[in-house]
């Protein structure tokens, strides 16, 4: 080899090997999908004080009021806006921002560079993973205030919380991503992705106790993860007797587990099978 | 720039494509298309609006799939470039995405896709390359459409691309941005680097062009350099001059003849003379109207 050819085989060697990796793209994903979301002053002050507000109001019109067995109505709501509040900021904010990223253009742009496609997700999952977590502490401080919803108290409760918490985090993160596709426009996003959110909340124990809603939508209800995420954190805030008031009887924590597992393999499969990085109409 | 040192040591073919044909359902828009763009040259693609511009395009950057024929964008297939091959090149997009991250600043964003690449450009240079220097530190919500789409192009080129595709890139541009941004493609040729562009201006491609190609219903009519696409250069003249009696024209395939005797019969200055060529315009539309 002569020394030209050396230069250019190490350059080249080199020009593979300097392609930053995909957890380095993925962190600077995360910081300014950070930063857009959170100039976005309004939209973050929407985001984080609906379910906070909600959760004031339905425990002030239900102050006082006993579901059965000792347990507050106040209560059932923390625990059950605890759950939405982890679907909408997963499932909700990213069938909502990629469905429009993706009308807008920004995803076909990115598949145009060097850019790994794990970085995106990375990005948006890190997005999600600390609004979460910071909705989710409002809500208990919340709750705390205004339900008397006390902190899980012993190891195991926390386990519960543990699990719970992530599996529905990562199932909700997945059909997020795969809802994406469903909206055609940037425009319709919102719409298309928020009824359906708003009526699963509805019938899976958010806004309405799940004993109270008919047994019929309760069937239909419990096809979905958010009502199995709500009774799981339900068992983790409430008292040991007010697992009496489930339908089963039980917390059926094994139950919990299969299902949120199953909704992570179908939202894996669906993204994988689904995700575009063009409009439709792209080709 | 250290670019140049990850070179393989290359063919002068930068673009190359075979018999490229595409379909959607039923219908063609691409029917054969051959290319052959060479490193270093400033390549436009004209046609009308639905010619196959963008769809052919769009398959030499990777994002659509072929029916048939061949291509090598530098020395590899586009439709399995890689990340390495991704990091050679830069796309501006036709349509420029006004409303995207719009709480970001330009200089936040160039930044960004600048960490995509294993040898970026300096950030700062090119925001000043595109003229937003003074614009670095806005939002880009903040931005005029024009702006918009300098951004886009910083974007495009942020990577040190040797191959730059630039999709209509001037659309909605006022003269004197046109003009800034004709500017700005020069000094990327200068810089070295390769460009497929495509538009629907034919000023622009005269000013930028080292070689044109007409799209029409999917298929190349002409290729040439603008000065001579579709026999301009050797095509009929047209002399006028201005009379004692009114204006007269000569329609002659020897101008300089005729500007001769001309002289020679004014004794001098030969008033109010012109001499015309067909413009790449009248060039252009009996080409694509011979298509219809």
């Amino acid at each position: 080899m002569t020394a030209h050819q050396v230069t250019t085989a190490m350059a080249r060697v080199a020009g593979e090997a300097s392609l930053p990796s995909a957890w380095r793209v993925g962190l600077a994903r995360v910081g300014i999908e950070l930063r857009a979301f959170f100039r976005e002053k309004q939209a973050v002050a929407f985001v984080f004080s609906l379910p906070a507000v909600l959760l004031i109001l339905l425990g002030s019109i239900f102050r006082g009021q006993v579901a059965g067995h000792g347990v507050s109505v106040g209560e059932l709501f923390a625990a059950g806006l605890i759950g939405g509040g982890i679907m909408s900021t997963s499932f909700q904010y990213l069938g909502i921002s990629i469905a429009t990223e993706r009308d807008q253009g920004l995803l076909k742009r990115l598949r145009g560079t060097p850019m790994p496609g794990a970085a995106y997700f990375i990005g948006k999952t890190g997005l999600v993973l600390i609004s979460m977590v910071a909705e989710t502490a409002i809500l208990i401080v919340v709750g705390m205030l205004v339900d008397h919803l006390r902190l899980p108290a012993t190891p195991g409760r926390w386990w519960t919380f543990g699990w719970v918490f992530v599996l529905g985090a990562v199932a909700c993160t997945l059909l997020g991503i795969a809802a994406s596709s469903v909206p055609r426009s940037a425009r319709s996003a919102t719409a298309v992705i928020t009824l359906p959110f708003v009526v699963l909340q509805f019938i899976s124990g958010v806004y309405v106790p799940f004993t109270l809603v008919p047994p019929w939508l309760r069937d239909i209800g419990s096809i979905f993860p958010l009502k199995w995420i709500c009774q799981g954190l339900r068992s983790v805030f409430l008292p040991a007797r007010a697992a009496a008031l489930e339908p089963a009887g039980s917390w059926e924590h094994g139950r919990i587990a299969l299902v949120l597992t199953a909704w992570i393999a179908a939202g894996l499969v669906l993204c994988l099978t689904t995700f575009r990085w063009q409009r439709r109409r792209d080709g | 720039m250290t670019q140049g040192l990850a070179l393989p040591p290359g063919p002068e073919t930068v673009v190359q494509a075979e018999g490229l044909r595409k379909w959607y359902g039923d219908v063609a828009a691409v029917v054969g298309i051959d290319l052959d763009i060479r490193r270093g040259e400033v390549f436009a693609l004209l046609g009308p609006n639905g010619a196959g511009k963008t769809t052919t395009v769009e398959i030499l950057e990777g994002y659509r799939r072929r029916d048939g024929g061949t291509v090598a964008v530098l020395g590899r297939d586009p439709a399995s470039g890689g990340r390495p091959w991704r990091a050679r090149i830069g796309i501006v997009l036709q349509q420029a995405s006004e409303a995207e991250a719009t709480e970001l600043t330009v200089r936040e964003m160039v930044r960004h896709f600048a960490c995509f690449y294993p040898r970026p450009r300096d950030p700062d240079e090119v925001i000043e390359l595109v003229g937003l220097t003074a614009k670095a530190r806005n939002r880009i919500h903040q931005l005029s459409g024009g702006q918009v789409r300098r951004l886009d192009v910083a974007l495009g080129i942020v990577g040190g691309p040797e191959l730059l595709f630039l999709d209509e890139p001037t659309t909605g541009f006022d003269p004197e941005a046109r003009r800034n941004f004709w500017d700005l493609i020069r000094a990327m040729q200068s810089g070295g680097t390769t460009i497929l562009l495509t538009t629907h201006y034919l000023d622009e491609a005269e000013a930028l062009a080292d070689r044109v190609a007409v799209i029409s219903g999917g298929q190349i009519v002409a290729t040439g350099a603008p000065a001579s696409l579709g026999g301009r250069a050797t095509a009929t003249a047209t002399v006028r001059w201005q009379d004692g009696d009114g204006p007269g024209q000569v329609r002659t395939d020897s101008p300089t003849r005729v500007i001769g005797e001309l002289a020679e019969r004014y004794g001098g200055e030969v008033p109010g003379l012109t001499v015309t060529r067909p413009t790449l315009e009248d060039v252009y539309l009996e080409l694509i109207g011979g298509q219809r």
